[in-house]
C-alpha cells in the first residue's frame, strides 16, 4: 500500500487535538486521585456542565448584543465559575461525608453522582444534540495549512500548553500547589503541620473542574454540537488517559492524553471509525492488566 | 535433635533502595517453640511475609518441611494460599480478623483451604458437601472451646476484646492445620492476666506436636516459652541461642541498649 | 434549636444552590429563534427545596425538645417524678431480619408471599402482570448483581454486558437456528458465563476501583459492538421476531402466554433466591465474604483469591446471561439501547438501595425501583435522576441499605450434642 504522508499528518494532528482535550480532562482525575485517591466519576458530568454553561452564557450575551471577544471572554469565565462551583459542590456532597468508609462507597456515591448530573442536565435542558456557536475565529496566518488542519485545531493546541503551564506554575510556586503536593504524599501530615485539608481538597476540585470546562468549551466549538452524553465517554477516555499515564501524576496525565489520543485517530483512520471507543477501552483494559502503573506512575504495595 | 521444619537461608529482602532483610538464615525444629526478637523496625514482620508469601524476597530461599518424614520444599516465591496450604499458618501483628463475620465464621474460613465444596457443592448440596460443612463446623468449634472463645461463637469478631481478637487469630491459624505456626506479637496490648492464658495456650499448642516461631516484645514471655531465640537487627541476625545464652549476648545487649 | 447563625447557613446554602442551577435549570435556548427563555421559578424552587431540606433536622430537634418539655410538664402538674429519657441505642436487629432468622417465621412469611405471587395474576389485568413479570426480572438480575458485588464485594459496572450476551445468545441461535427457549436458556448463560471467565480471569487481580472502571469499559464495548457489527446484529435496527417460552409444544393464546410467562418467571425467582441462599451459607459464600473484608488475611488463611473471585464473577455472568434469554423471550426483540450502562447503573442501584448481600433487601430494592416509577407516570421521567440520587444518599446515610445482612447464628446447643456423639 502506498503511504499518504498527508494523510499521516491530517491523522497526526486530529490526534493532537483530541490528546489536548483528554490531557485537559485527565488533569482533574489525575490531581483529585493524587490527592483523594477517589476515581471522580462525575468529572466528565462537570466537563459537559461547562460545555452546556459556555453555550448558555454566549447565547444570552450575543442576543445582548455584545462583541464577540467580550462574548467569548465572559462566557468562558462563567463556564469556569459555574464548573468549579459543581465541582466543589459536588465534593462536599457525595464525597466528603464518605472520606473514611470503605473503598467502594465513595465510588458508587461517585457514579451516582454522574449519572444524577447527566439526567439533571437532560431534563433541565433538552435531551436533543444543541448546536454549539462556532467560538473560534479563522485565523489568515494559518491559511497555508488548512488542508491539514483547522485554527479551531491550532487555538485547542496553544490553549492547552498555556493552561498547562498555568497549572505547573501552580502547582509548583504557589502556596496551594506546594500544600496539595504535601497533601498528596501524607494526609495526617499534612493536616499536622497546618495545612487546611479541606480547603486544599476543594482547591484541587475546583482547579480540575475548571480545566475541565476549558476542555469542553474548546471541543464542543470543534464539533459544533453538545448533548448531555458527552461528558460520560470524554470521562471514561480521560480517566483511562490519566490511568495510561500513572494515575496520580500530572505529567502522566498529559502523556497519557497525548497517546490515547494518538492511538485513537490512527485507529479509527486506518481501520474502522466506528469502533472508536472499543480502541480507547481495550486500551485501558490492556494497560490495567498489564501495566496498572501506568507509563510515568509507581507501583503501590501495600503495608501488611 | 529433630528434624528441620523451617529452613529459611539466606533471605534478604529489598524495599527499592533499603534492605530490610540481609541474608538471614533461621532454622526452626518440629516442636519447638522459637521466638524471633529484636528491636521495633529490625525487619521482624518482614521476615513473616517473606517466608508466608505476602512479600517476594529478594534473594535467598525458604524451605519447609510439609508433614512427618517428608522431604523439605522450596516455598519462596509462592503465593500465601498455597504457603498455607502446605502447613504454615500465621496471625498478624495488627489484627486482621473479619470483623463482620461471627467468631464462628473467622475460624470456619480457616478450614477453607482443607475442603473442597465449590459452585455445585453448595448449590445441590450432596452428602460429602453436607459432612464436609459438619467437619468444618464442629472442627472450628472445638478450635473457639481451646482458646476460650465458645462462648462468643455468634458474635461479630469485632465486638471482642482486643486479648480475645489475638486469641481468636490463632485459633483460625490453627484451622489450618499447620505444622508451623507463626505468631506475630500475640501478646501485644495484653494485660498480665490475658498473657499468662497465652503462655499456657502456645505451651498446649506445642504440645500437640506443632512447632510455633513468635515474634514478641514481651521478655518474660519470651524467655519463658521458647528453647531457641534468634535476635536481628537492622535485618541481619545478630545473634541466636538458648533464652540463657542471650540474655548474655554483648551483641544483644548493644542492639537494645545501644552504645 | 435554630439559632441566627444557623438561618444565615440555610440562606448561604439556598443561595448557593440557587445560583449553581441559575444557567441549567433557569435558562434554556429556544432552538427556533436562538432567544433565551428565562424559567427563573425553576430556581425558586430549588430555593425553596434547599431551605426545607436543610430545616427538617432542625425542625426534628424543635420537635424532640418540645416533646421532652411536654413530658417534663405532664409529671411536674400530675406530680410524678420525670423519667429519664432513655435514648434507644441498643442495637437490634430489623423486624424483617428478626422474621428471616426464626425458621418457623420464615417459613411462614415465604409461604404467605407464594400464596400471594401465585394468586396475584388473577386479580389484576395483564398490563399489570407484564409490569410484574419486568420487576421479576430485574429481581433476577439484582440477585445475579448480588453475588458478585454484594457477597464479592467486586464492583462490577459492565453486568449489563452479560445480560446482552445472553440476550443476544437466544436472538442469533433462534434467528439463525431456530434454537427455541428452553435449549437457548442453559446456552445463554453459559455462554455469558465463559465471558465472564475470560474477562475476569485478567482483570480480577485489579484493585476495586479500577476494577469498576474496566467492567464499565467491557460493557460499552459490547454495546457497541452490538451496534456495529451490523452483518452479525442487525445493529440498532435489533432482531425482533424472537418467540416466547414454548409449552410443551401446545398452542397457548396471548393471555395464556402471559400467565404462563408470569409463572415461569416466578419459578426462576424462587430458584435463584434459594440458589443465592445456598451459596450463602457455603464454605465459598463465607470465603467471598471473608475477601471482602481482607484480602491479605484471606490469603494468607490459604484461600484462593484469583479463584474464589472468578467463581463469584463467572457465576453472575451466568445469571445475567440467563436473564438475558428470559428478556428476550419476553420483550420479544432485543436491540443494543437495552444494554447501556445505565441499565447497569439501575442494577447497581437495586443493590444497593436494598442492602448489599442481602436477599430480602435486593428483592425489595427490584420491588420499590421497578414499580414505583411505573406507577407513578408522571414522576418516571425523573427515575433515572432518582436512581442516580438513590446511589449518592444511600452511600451516605445508610451504606447497609434497607436490609441489613445477618449472619447465620449456629445453634450451638446442637453443635455441643453433636461433638459428645462424634467424640465418644
Amino acid at each position: 500500500m502506498h503511504f499518504d504522508s498527508q494523510y499521516f499528518i491530517e491523522l497526526f494532528a486530529s490526534g493532537l487535538t483530541k490528546g489536548s482535550i483528554y490531557a485537559l480532562i485527565a488533569l482533574g482525575y489525575t490531581m483529585v486521585y493524587g490527592i483523594v485517591g477517589l476515581i471522580n466519576f462525575a468529572h466528565g458530568e462537570i466537563y459537559m456542565i461547562g460545555a452546556f454553561v459556555f453555550f448558555l452564557a454566549s447565547s444570552l450575551l450575543t442576543v445582548l448584543g455584545l462583541p464577540m471577544w467580550a462574548m467569548i471572554c465572559i462566557a468562558t469565565a462563567a463556564s469556569i465559575f459555574w464548573a468549579g462551583g459543581y465541582g466543589y459542590t459536588v465534593e462536599k456532597i457525595a464525597y466528603k461525608p464518605l472520606r473514611n468508609a470503605p473503598r467502594l462507597s465513595p465510588l458508587i456515591s461517585a457514579i451516582g453522582m454522574s449519572v444524577f448530573l447527566q439526567n439533571y442536565v437532560m431534563l433541565g435542558q433538552t435531551e436533543k444534540y444543541l448546536g454549539f456557536p462556532e467560538v473560534i475565529p479563522e485565523f489568515d496566518f494559518l491559511e497555508p495549512f488548512a488542508s491539514t488542519f483547522s485554527s479551531s485545531d491550532f487555538v485547542i493546541w496553544v490553549t492547552t500548553v498555556i493552561v498547562m503551564l498555568i497549572l505547573t506554575w501552580i502547582i509548583k510556586f504557589t502556596r496551594t500547589g506546594k500544600a496539595m503536593r504535601a497533601t498528596a504524599q501524607d494526609r495526617t501530615m499534612a493536616e499536622l503541620v497546618g495545612i487546611n485539608v479541606n480547603q486544599i481538597i476543594s482547591a484541587t476540585f475546583i482547579i480540575g473542574s475548571a480545566l475541565a470546562a476549558v476542555g469542553g468549551i474548546l471541543i464542543s466549538s470543534h464539533t459544533g454540537s453538545i448533548h448531555y452524553y458527552i461528558g460520560f465517554i470524554a470521562g471514561i477516555k480521560a480517566f483511562t488517559a490519566a490511568v495510561l499515564g500513572g494515575i496520580g501524576s500530572i505529567p502522566g496525565a498529559v502523556l497519557g492524553g497525548l497517546v490515547l489520543g494518538m492511538a485513537e485517530s490512527f485507529a479509527t483512520g486506518y481501520f474502522s471509525s466506528a469502533y472508536e471507543d472499543v480502541f480507547a477501552f481495550s486500551l485501558l483494559v490492556l494497560i490495567l492488566i498489564f501495566r496498572p502503573a501506568g507509563l510515568l506512575g509507581r507501583a503501590e504495595t501495600e503495608k501488611v | 535433635m529433630s528434624e528441620p521444619i523451617l529452613q529459611v537461608q539466606n533471605l534478604t529482602m529489598d524495599f527499592g533502595g533499603i534492605r530490610a532483610l540481609n541474608k538471614l538464615d533461621i532454622t526452626v525444629h518440629s516442636g519447638e517453640i522459637a521466638a524471633l526478637i529484636g528491636p521495633n523496625g529490625a525487619g521482624k514482620t518482614t521476615f513473616f511475609n517473606c517466608v508466608t508469601g505476602i512479600y517476594k524476597p529478594t534473594a535467598g530461599d525458604v524451605f519447609l518441611t510439609p508433614g512427618k518424614g517428608e522431604k523439605p520444599v522450596s516455598i519462596k516465591g509462592l503465593k500465601p494460599n498455597i504457603v498455607t496450604g502446605k502447613g504454615l499458618s500465621r496471625t498478624f501483628q495488627n489484627i486482621r480478623l473479619f470483623p463482620k463475620m461471627t467468631v464462628l465464621e473467622n475460624v470456619m474460613i480457616g478450614r477453607h483451604c482443607r475442603t473442597k465444596t465449590f459452585i455445585l457443592g453448595a448449590i445441590f448440596r450432596p452428602p460429602r458437601a453436607r459432612r464436609e460443612e459438619r467437619e468444618i463446623l464442629l472442627h472450628s468449634y472445638r478450635l473457639l472451646e481451646k482458646v476460650g472463645l465458645a462462648a462468643f461463637a455468634n458474635d461479630f469478631a469485632e465486638n471482642l476484646s482486643y486479648g480475645a481478637q489475638r486469641r481468636l487469630e490463632i485459633a483460625r491459624a490453627l484451622a489450618t492445620e499447620p505444622h508451623l505456626l507463626l505468631l506475630d506479637e500475640p501478646a501485644a496490648g495484653m494485660n498480665p492476666q490475658e498473657t499468662e492464658d497465652l503462655n499456657a495456650l502456645i505451651r498446649e499448642i506445642a504440645a500437640e506436636g506443632l512447632a510455633v516461631l513468635l515474634i514478641e516484645h514481651d521478655m518474660k514471655l519470651v524467655m519463658s516459652l521458647s528453647q531457641r531465640i534468634f535476635v536481628v537487627d537492622y535485618g541481619s541476625k545478630i545473634a541466636e541461642g538458648t533464652p540463657k545464652e542471650i540474655r548474655s549476648n554483648p551483641a544483644v545487649i548493644k542492639a537494645y541498649l545501644g552504645e | 434549636m435554630i439559632t441566627a447563625k444557623d438561618i444565615r447557613r440555610i440562606l448561604l446554602v439556598s443561595g448557593w444552590f440557587m445560583i449553581l442551577t441559575l444557567p441549567i435549570l433557569g435558562m434554556r435556548v429556544d432552538p427556533l429563534s436562538d432567544n433565551i427563555l428565562w424559567r427563573l421559578k425553576n430556581v425558586m424552587w430549588v430555593g425553596l427545596g434547599t431551605v426545607v431540606l436543610q430545616s427538617l433536622p432542625h425542625l426534628w430537634h424543635l420537635y424532640l425538645y418540645l416533646q421532652a418539655g411536654m413530658i417534663r410538664l405532664w409529671h411536674h402538674l400530675m406530680g410524678t417524678p420525670p423519667h429519664k429519657i432513655v435514648e434507644k441505642t441498643a442495637h437490634r436487629d430489623s423486624l424483617i431480619n428478626r422474621v428471616i432468622t426464626n425458621p418457623r417465621q420464615r417459613a411462614i412469611l415465604c409461604a404467605v408471599v407464594l400464596t400471594l405471587t401465585i394468586i396475584y395474576p388473577q386479580v389484576v389485568n395483564e398490563y399489570q402482570i407484564n409490569i410484574m413479570i419486568m420487576a421479576f426480572l430485574y429481581i433476577m438480575l439484582g440477585l445475579g448483581l448480588n453475588i458478585v458485588v454484594g457477597m464479592a464485594g467486586l464492583l462490577d459496572l459492565g453486568f449489563v454486558a452479560f445480560y446482552a450476551v445472553g440476550a443476544y445468545t437466544y436472538a442469533l441461535l433462534n434467528l439463525h437456528y431456530g434454537i427455541n427457549f428452553w435449549m437457548a436458556l442453559p446456552l445463554g448463560g453459559i455462554f455469558a458465563g465463559i465471558f465472564g471467565l475470560l474477562l475476569g480471569f485478567p482483570i480480577l487481580r485489579l484493585r476495586g476501583d479500577y476494577l469498576a472502571i474496566v467492567t464499565l469499559g467491557f460493557g460499552e464495548i459490547i454495546r457497541v459492538i452490538l451496534e456495529n457489527w451490523i452483518e452479525l446484529t442487525h445493529g440498532v435496527a435489533g432482531i425482533v421476531n424472537i418467540p416466547g417460552p414454548t409449552f410443551f409444544g401446545l398452542g397457548l393464546t396471548p393471555s395464556q402466554k402471559i400467565l404462563y410467562l408470569y409463572y415461569l418467571m416466578v419459578l426462576f425467582v424462587v430458584i435463584t433466591i434459594f440458589v443465592v441462599n445456598r451459596l450463602q451459607d457455603s464454605r465459598l459464600g463465607r470465603a467471598w465474604l471473608a475477601l471482602r473484608e481482607d484480602e491479605i488475611a484471606c490469603q494468607a488463611m490459604g484461600i484462593d483469591k484469583r479463584r474464589t473471585k472468578l467463581a463469584a464473577f463467572s457465576l453472575g455472568a451466568f445469571w445475567a446471561g440467563i436473564a438475558g434469554v428470559v428478556f428476550a423471550a419476553q420483550n420479544r426483540s432485543v436491540y443494543p439501547v437495552s444494554f447501556s450502562f445505565l441499565e447497569s447503573a439501575m442494577i447497581l442501584s437495586i443493590v444497593v438501595l436494598g442492602g448489599m448481600g442481602s436477599i430480602v433487601g435486593v428483592i425489595l430494592g427490584a420491588l420499590i425501583l421497578i414499580l414505583l416509577p411505573e406507577y407513578l407516570r408522571e414522576l418516571s421521567q425523573y427515575r433515572m435522576l432518582f436512581f442516580g440520587a438513590i446511589l449518592v444518599l444511600m452511600m451516605i446515610f445508610r451504606p447497609q441499605g434497607l436490609i441489613s445482612v445477618v449472619r447465620r447464628k449456629y445453634d450451638i446447643d446442637s453443635i455441643k450434642a453433636e461433638e459428645k456423639e462424634g467424640g465418644a
